[in-house]
């Protein structure tokens, strides 16, 4: 059945012009034009139709801890967020580093709302200690490799996966991507939020910002001698985006993201104790915060991630220092983006989706211009319409968002996904 | 962050008003002549059930705690937390939904890590009491070292205090801080750099790395306890350096003025931040602080399940106790 998108406004690289847009029943875009009609009807009046987005950095928890999200779950509340393609994260268990998980993970991600793209990590078992077999992986298509949740603490062993990443970008037939999360551990160890003024106040032990500079600093410089290419994830300091933009203009081939909570949230949010605001990398302070809105605006970070995280009130229900870290992060991220990025909404969609797109090696179908032989990944989103967030109402198995009980601007109406409207009206269909 | 007693509970001195403090220890006073009584003991928490959760070991607060219960005549229940309990097999919450399924009225919570018995104060209707939490607060012990310096030194307003030794990891040196400072105190944090905190944005406190220097001028020297895990942290070289720079030995003791008391939260590491000999000195008044500490307890205990409430809940509220 073909559907059509009716009186929106589509906004998508190549510009924004109001037009209704037709999808085919071979899930590709059939025709972009005036008073279209087809079999189901989308009302799009007064939205936005935007490419779909694409997250780099999800956690989605399966296999291993479905207690607290699978890919199903994960993938519907990425629709509903009006996400067409998630990327996920291996520390899953067992952990993303072979061949078997990966196509465990392609396997549970078939019938998904959204499409489910696996990294994996750098090293087996995310240890740190040794390479894991990224050939093999690259011969299945995985063109990021990351140990997200730690970084890598070895130089030696950094500069060695960086080395044998550029023998492969042929085999992949793009670069390989290593996605770094930068935290020297000997500076953060017995730290649980950012070492500051409220940790000194709370009497929590701190992570400095150091600690994430330093290997930002470091992958940098190991860069320069190996040129491999490089992925900054959740940047929160404002010393890391500067150490970005410098490597930048020197024309490094480096990419970052940051996350919605480091440009919305601050270490204030701890005085709770709440450790609904812990978070890896943590919640920083105002002038980080506004250096990370700054480095989107100013295109030194490429995309806006969510490191949805999902954890089990269980495991939210500790001492600060013992509950888990980590944040939702799917549902709420374009309306947060709107709120408190800084960034106009054309903006906002590029380092949602088209940017994104472009890193996870999806530009041939997702972030794609709205026109005819295009993948039919999209979004329509209401950018009027408020909403209150509420952790229970969403889609994730767990309720651990950072935002509950905030009014947002902006909703997400329609998701299509390869053509199928997953999201209508707000609901997801399946 | 709300934590005073308005709120039924005391979590800290953080967000107490002067006038809040000193309303508690004016009640300390007659909880001071009751324990000078030959039987001092009072029928006012009778049927009541206070229940000290101590996840950490402290034999010293436990039983001061306990002391004030049954001064007061509450039935009291133990609590005692080994590391396992910490792990995460059994959340905070399902061990506090436990002890309050026991009937507990009221939880006094000691706990190695910061924030806990706030948290535990969202999740139960019983009164809690912060008997220490992690390095962040120790409320009691603030409410008994401010009664003691009362006591000795008439009024707080203007007293010059100098708080010396681990600050960074003392939830003692915290409320301290709150508590002296909101009664007017002077107070200066004299420590080594890497035992101060990262950051003292917002602290109303002088800092100084010598103690000789700041010894002439001080009304009261408050010494903290040396964890030796210090040394193995590398954050300070040795015990006996600390001692060269930072120990109070008579030749120190000498440089305070006459009327000077001295100070110390107990236990105290002989040797290290205190001498034998200074703490027999007259002017250290370590006992009288653990004295206070009873009377503290039970002054607090009393405001927040006995009579006291009355003055600061609708009698609605209190018949849903």
């Amino acid at each position: 059945m073909s559907t059509v998108i009716h009186g929106g406004t589509i906004i998508d690289a190549s510009g924004q012009q109001q037009a209704d847009v037709l999808i085919g029943d071979d899930g590709r875009i059939e025709a972009v034009g005036q008073n279209l009609s087809g079999g189901q009807h989308l009302d799009a009046a007064g939205c936005i139709v935007s490419p779909g987005f694409v997250d780099l950095h999800s956690h989605l928890r399966e296999p291993g801890q479905e207690v607290a999200e699978t890919i199903e779950t994960g993938a519907r509340g990425g629709a509903l967020g009006g996400y067409t393609a998630l990327v996920t994260m291996p520390n899953t268990t067992p952990t993303t580093d072979c061949a078997a998980v990966v196509e465990q993970i392609r396997t549970l991600g078939k019938n998904a709302l959204c499409e489910i793209v696996p990294t994996a990590a750098m090293t087996i078992d995310r240890l740190g200690q040794e390479m894991a077999p990224l050939g093999e992986l690259v011969d299945l298509g995985i063109g990021i490799f990351t140990d997200d949740g730690t970084g890598l603490q070895d130089p030696r062993l950094m500069r060695r996966i960086m080395e044998y990443s550029t023998g492969l970008s042929k085999r992949l037939g793009r670069p390989v991507i290593l996605a770094q999360h930068c935290e020297v551990e000997a500076l953060s160890k017995g730290g649980y939020m950012h070492e500051g003024e409220w940790s000194a106040k709370l009497g929590i032990g701190g992570q400095p910002a150091e600690a994430e500079e330093l290997m930002v600093s470091r992958d940098i410089a190991l860069m320069r001698l190996t040129g491999a290419h490089m992925h900054f994830q959740h940047l929160s300091t404002a010393g890391s985006v500067e150490l970005v933009r410098v490597a930048k203009a020197e024309g490094l081939p480096v990419t970052a993201e940051a996350t919605t909570h480091h440009f919305s949230l601050t270490d204030a949010a701890c005085a709770t104790f709440d450790p609904v605001f812990k978070v890896h990398p943590p919640l920083r302070t105002d002038a980080d915060v506004a250096a990370v809105r700054q480095g989107l605006a100013d295109g030194t970070i490429d995309a806006i991630a969510t490191d949805h995280a999902p954890h089990t009130a269980h495991d939210k229900e500790h001492a600060f220092d013992l509950a888990s870290p980590g944040m939702l992060g799917l549902e709420t991220a374009f309306s947060v983006a709107l709120e408190d990025s800084g960034l106009d909404l054309p903006d906002i969609l590029a380092v949602m989706s088209w940017k994104p797109a472009v890193i996870a090696g999806l530009s041939d179908h997702q972030g794609v211009n709205v026109q005819p032989g295009a993948a039919a990944n999209l979004c329509v989103i209401d950018p009027d319409a408020t909403w209150t967030v509420s952790g229970q109402a969403m889609a994730s198995r767990s309720a651990n968002t950072p935002y509950e009980g905030r009014t947002l601007r902006g909703r997400i109406r329609h998701t299509i996904y390869a053509g199928e409207a997953v999201v209508v009206d707000g609901e997801a269909q399946r | 962050m709300s934590n005073a007693l308005v709120d039924g509970n005391l979590l800290g001195i953080e967000g107490m008003t002067a006038t809040e403090i000193e309303e508690i220890l004016d009640l300390t006073d007659i909880f001071a002549e009751i324990s000078q009584r030959p039987i001092p003991k009072v029928p006012a928490l009778r049927g009541r059930t206070i229940a000290t959760l101590f996840f950490e070991n402290s034999t010293r607060t436990r039983l001061s705690f306990d002391t004030a219960a049954r001064r007061l005549s509450a039935d009291t229940m133990t609590f005692g937390a080994g590391s396992s309990s910490l792990s995460k097999g059994e959340s905070l919450r399902d061990t506090v939904e436990v002890i309050e399924a026991y009937g507990a009225d009221a939880l006094i919570v000691r706990h190695p890590m910061a924030g806990t018995a706030q948290r535990i104060a969202n999740w139960t209707d019983a009164v809690v009491i912060n008997a220490g939490d992690g390095c962040h607060e120790h409320p009691t012990q603030a409410l008994l070292d401010a009664y003691t310096l009362r006591q000795h030194c008439g009024s707080l307003n203007g007293l010059r205090i100098a708080l010396v030794g681990d600050i960074d990891h003392s939830r003692v040196a915290r409320s301290n801080v709150l508590a002296f400072t909101a009664l007017g105190a002077k107070v200066t944090l004299v420590a080594p750099a890497t035992l101060l905190p990262s950051s003292l944005a917002g602290w109303p406190v002088e800092v100084s790395h010598d103690l000789n220097a700041v010894l002439e001028q001080t009304d009261v020297c408050y010494l903290l306890r040396l964890q030796h895990e210090r040394i193995s942290e590398g954050l300070i070289p040795s015990v006996r350096e600390y001692v060269n720079d930072f120990g109070m030995n008579e030749k120190r003791a000498n440089l305070l003025p006459s009327e000077a008391i001295i100070c110390h939260p107990g236990p105290t590491n002989r040797g290290v931040e205190i001498d034998a000999a200074v703490a027999a000195d007259p002017r250290a008044v370590i006992l009288d602080q653990v004295a206070n500490g009873v009377s503290v307890r039970m002054a607090v205990l009393f405001l927040l399940l006995g009579a006291g409430r009355d003055l600061i809940e609708s009698p609605t509220a209190e018949g849903n106790k």
